[in-house]
């Protein structure tokens, strides 16, 4: 079971996977993760879920190495398995309880940072075969970082990239751009054939959500962002990833990972991610120590 | 005449030396202890106990083979009932059942019949005793959600009749709140809940792990795509309860859940497991159940100061009288009547302490209670570094929201009858996920009272 059927490291530090797991292939749909043990003594690391294939029983995860446990996944080879995976979790995306009807006529833009485009691509992947018409932002520190390039290419209406030192795309952040395609549509909204944004939707590191989050609200546009907190179980159980949205203690693994941007305590949410980092820090010391 | 003797007493770590470590706090009977205290047992021709028993275990029965040496058949006398019995003797509150009926605790102590079902389970298991019989299989499939205490007791009793079992668990090691809620040193993961399920599986039980029923498969699913007649759930009472005052989402506040997690199904107390888990100095343990002790004296073995917060009296604490004797042995300090307002933080987000207020015991409530009144102008702080909210847990929705028809109450419990029937036709349910959460032993009876209810549904239809 969880076999790896197939490794490609994106990257140095970023690793695709293609995991035999038929029950999650069946039933995973655009928005949801699911957690991994990498083996017997390790942690339930959540991963989001890069792709799915009910055909082949095959869930895509990807994984950028940040600290000892995402190393252990990463150092898993084709043939090995995971001890663990289960999932999906979560509830899945907003839109895909809306209609093919109504989708096709829908406009989205993604804004994707770093690894955030992993899970954003199976949404875009739906969507565009739903006909709705799809924008994606790509946001990287620099070209080596970038990943599902043309992917994401393949399914989306128009790619924009931009890394932080320039190395690909412009040079600058994803909220600059975003603040120019929303600017932009203002601009056409006088157009009558002009067909504006209806909704948009942030994943990557939560300080990147955080200030697309403020940019993007003068513009008055819908925006989802996807919260990945810390979690233990990832079913309800332990509370650990609970976040602050509309004033309102919520379960990120239950009633998420997917909220309304704007009703979100950034400051809270990124707080509560570093509570177990100096044990975290420490744990990735020993290990480069004692094992590599 | 039966052996007038005080009640044999069971050795126990001592508790400073227990203070600092997770191995087992009682050491149970040997075989001369256990053969007499057997002998105190007065056979009763009407026995009280056995009512008393949620899986009404023939308990005078198996204590005469213990008392003639006949461990064996003892073994085999409690199997026919149970087939967690080394987790039954560790568990279950015997001093309100079997023990709390017994004839000899009018007028003096009760036989240990908790301590002697464990040394039967004990005994079977390390002598490799195991009852595998079991009628051939009837060609019929049951699909059980959750592998704890109520999933197992119903998978025992369908596989012994010949029915093909299968239980889904969520979580990645099989025993629900045996494996992530009970500690080590009250319940030992490997050696007892692991050979039990072991046993359980020995009947030709499957249990398939890491699989969300509502998620990765659905109740409807497994019915209508997977051949399976009738499903039991007994997935439990999972979801934490919180206060909703200020501060509770600081860095160093947990949910007992939570803490209990890490430590028991990640293993955080073992360095040589990668889960992290915080103590700090200090640690306030909200709440005074069996899980707030459970926490709290968890805590304490991870090397923090624990006190127990706790908003009536000890009289009050629905924790069993031997879990707050233990937890005092061991120095946690216990601060009753008094109730948490507001969780303090520091300038980086992290507890530093809790304000609380005294309270006074008022009127009885519905639950008969005196229920604790705040004592005006009785505000006051404990320093601490981890407040953990142990308050109660409710069921999980996700089943219910998921499976149409499916009718709950409004504590998010699931409907269902005295034999488990819920509103849908060939869905059963039982254990902590329709009563709220409850003892393990309680939820074995359901189980058991359900597997019968299902056997009768399907020999109809």
């Amino acid at each position: 079971m969880y076999k790896i059927l197939k490794k490609r490291d994106l990257n140095p530090v970023i690793t695709l996977m293609e995991v035999e797991a038929p029950r999650m292939a069946a039933s995973a749909k655009p928005g949801q993760f699911l957690i991994v043990r990498a083996h017997e003594k390790g942690e339930r690391i959540p991963l989001t879920i890069c792709d799915f294939d009910s055909s082949k029983g095959t869930v895509t995860i990807v994984t950028q190495v940040v600290g000892a446990s995402s190393r252990q996944i990463c150092h898993l080879n084709e043939g090995d398995s995971f001890t663990d995976f289960v999932g999906p979790l979560g509830e899945p995306s907003e839109f895909v309880h809306m209609s093919g009807e109504k989708l096709s006529g829908m406009r989205f833009l993604f804004i994707a940072g770093g690894l955030g485009t992993a899970p954003v691509y199976p949404q875009v992947k739906f969507l565009h075969s739903m006909g709705a018409s799809v924008d994606v932002i790509i946001g990287a520190k620099s070209s080596s970082l970038l990943i599902f390039e043309e992917e994401m290419k393949a399914v989306c209406n128009n790619l924009y990239i931009c890394t932080d030192d320039g190395s690909a795309g412009r040079k600058g952040l994803v909220t600059e751009v975003m603040k120019e395609l929303l600017e932009a549509d203002g601009l056409q909204k006088g157009n009558q054939h002009y067909k504006c944004y209806d909704h948009a939707v942030a994943i990557g590191p939560m300080i990147m959500m955080k200030f697309v989050t403020l940019a993007a609200k003068p513009f008055g546009i819908p925006l989802t962002v996807s919260l990945n907190t810390l979690m233990v179980d990832g079913t309800g159980m332990c509370g650990a990833c609970r976040v602050t949205v509309g004033g309102k203690s919520r379960f990120a693994c239950v009633e998420g990972p997917e909220f309304d941007a704007y009703q979100v305590d950034f400051e809270e949410a990124m707080r509560r991610q570093t509570m177990y980092r100096s044990i975290e820090t420490e744990a990735d010391h020993n290990c480069k120590i004692g094992l590599h | 005449m039966r052996n007038k003797i005080p009640r044999v007493p069971v050795r126990e770590q001592d508790p400073l030396v227990r203070a600092a470590n997770f191995e087992e706090v009682s050491y149970g009977y040997n075989s001369q202890e256990a053969m007499l205290e057997a002998s105190r047992c007065l056979n009763c021709k009407n026995p009280l106990c056995v009512p008393a028993c949620p899986v009404s275990i023939r308990i005078p029965d198996f204590i005469r083979e213990v008392e003639e040496g006949n461990f064996a058949k003892a073994a085999e006398i409690i199997a026919q009932d149970s087939s967690l019995p080394s987790v039954c003797g560790r568990v279950c509150p015997q001093e309100s059942q079997c023990e709390g009926s017994c004839i000899l605790g009018i007028k003096g102590e009760a036989v240990a019949i908790g301590k002697l079902e464990r040394f039967t389970g004990d005994w079977s298991r390390e002598n490799g005793v195991k009852f595998t019989d079991k009628a051939p299989l009837n060609g019929k499939k049951v699909a059980i959600v959750g592998s704890g205490p109520a999933g197992l007791a119903c998978a025992t009793d369908l596989a012994k009749i010949g029915y093909d079992v299968t239980i889904f668990e969520v979580l990645h090691e099989p025993g629900g709140v045996l494996q992530y809620g009970i500690p080590e040193f009250r319940l030992p993961k490997e050696s007892v809940v692991k050979t039990e399920i072991e046993n359980v599986k020995a009947l030709g039980v499957k249990i398939e792990t890491n699989v969300v029923v509502g998620r990765t498969v659905t109740i409807d699913s497994l019915m209508n795509d997977e051949g399976f007649s009738a499903v039991f759930i007994g997935s439990g009472a999972g979801l934490p309860k919180f206060m909703n005052i200020p501060g509770e989402n600081l860095n160093g506040v947990v949910s007992a859940n939570e803490f209990l997690t890490r430590n028991n199904l990640m293993r955080a107390y073992d360095p040589s497991y990668d889960t992290p888990i915080y103590v700090g100095k200090r640690v306030a343990v909200v709440g005074g159940g069996n899980v707030a002790m459970d926490a709290a004296r968890s805590a304490l073995r991870l090397g923090a100061e624990v006190t127990i917060v706790y908003r009536r009296t000890e009289k009050e604490l629905p924790a069993r009288v031997e879990e707050v004797h233990h937890a005092k042995q061991e120095g946690i300090v216990f601060r009753m009547l008094t109730n948490p307002v507001e969780i303090l933080g520091d300038e980086k987000g992290w507890v530093r302490g809790l304000k609380c207020i005294r309270m006074e015991l008022g009127e009885p409530d519905d639950s008969g209670r005196r229920s604790p009144v705040p004592v005006p102008d009785s505000q006051f702080d404990i320093e601490t570094d981890v407040v953990i909210m142990s308050l109660g847990t409710s069921p999980n929705p996700l089943i219910a929201s998921t499976t149409k028809g499916l009718e709950t109450n409004r504590w998010n419990c699931l409907v269902a009858d005295e034999n488990g029937q819920t509103s849908r036709k060939g869905v059963f349910a039982g254990g902590d996920a329709v009563t709220g959460a409850a003892t393990v032993i309680l939820a074995m009876g359901a189980g058991r009272k359900a597997a019968a209810a299902i056997d009768a549904y399907l020999k109809e239809i």
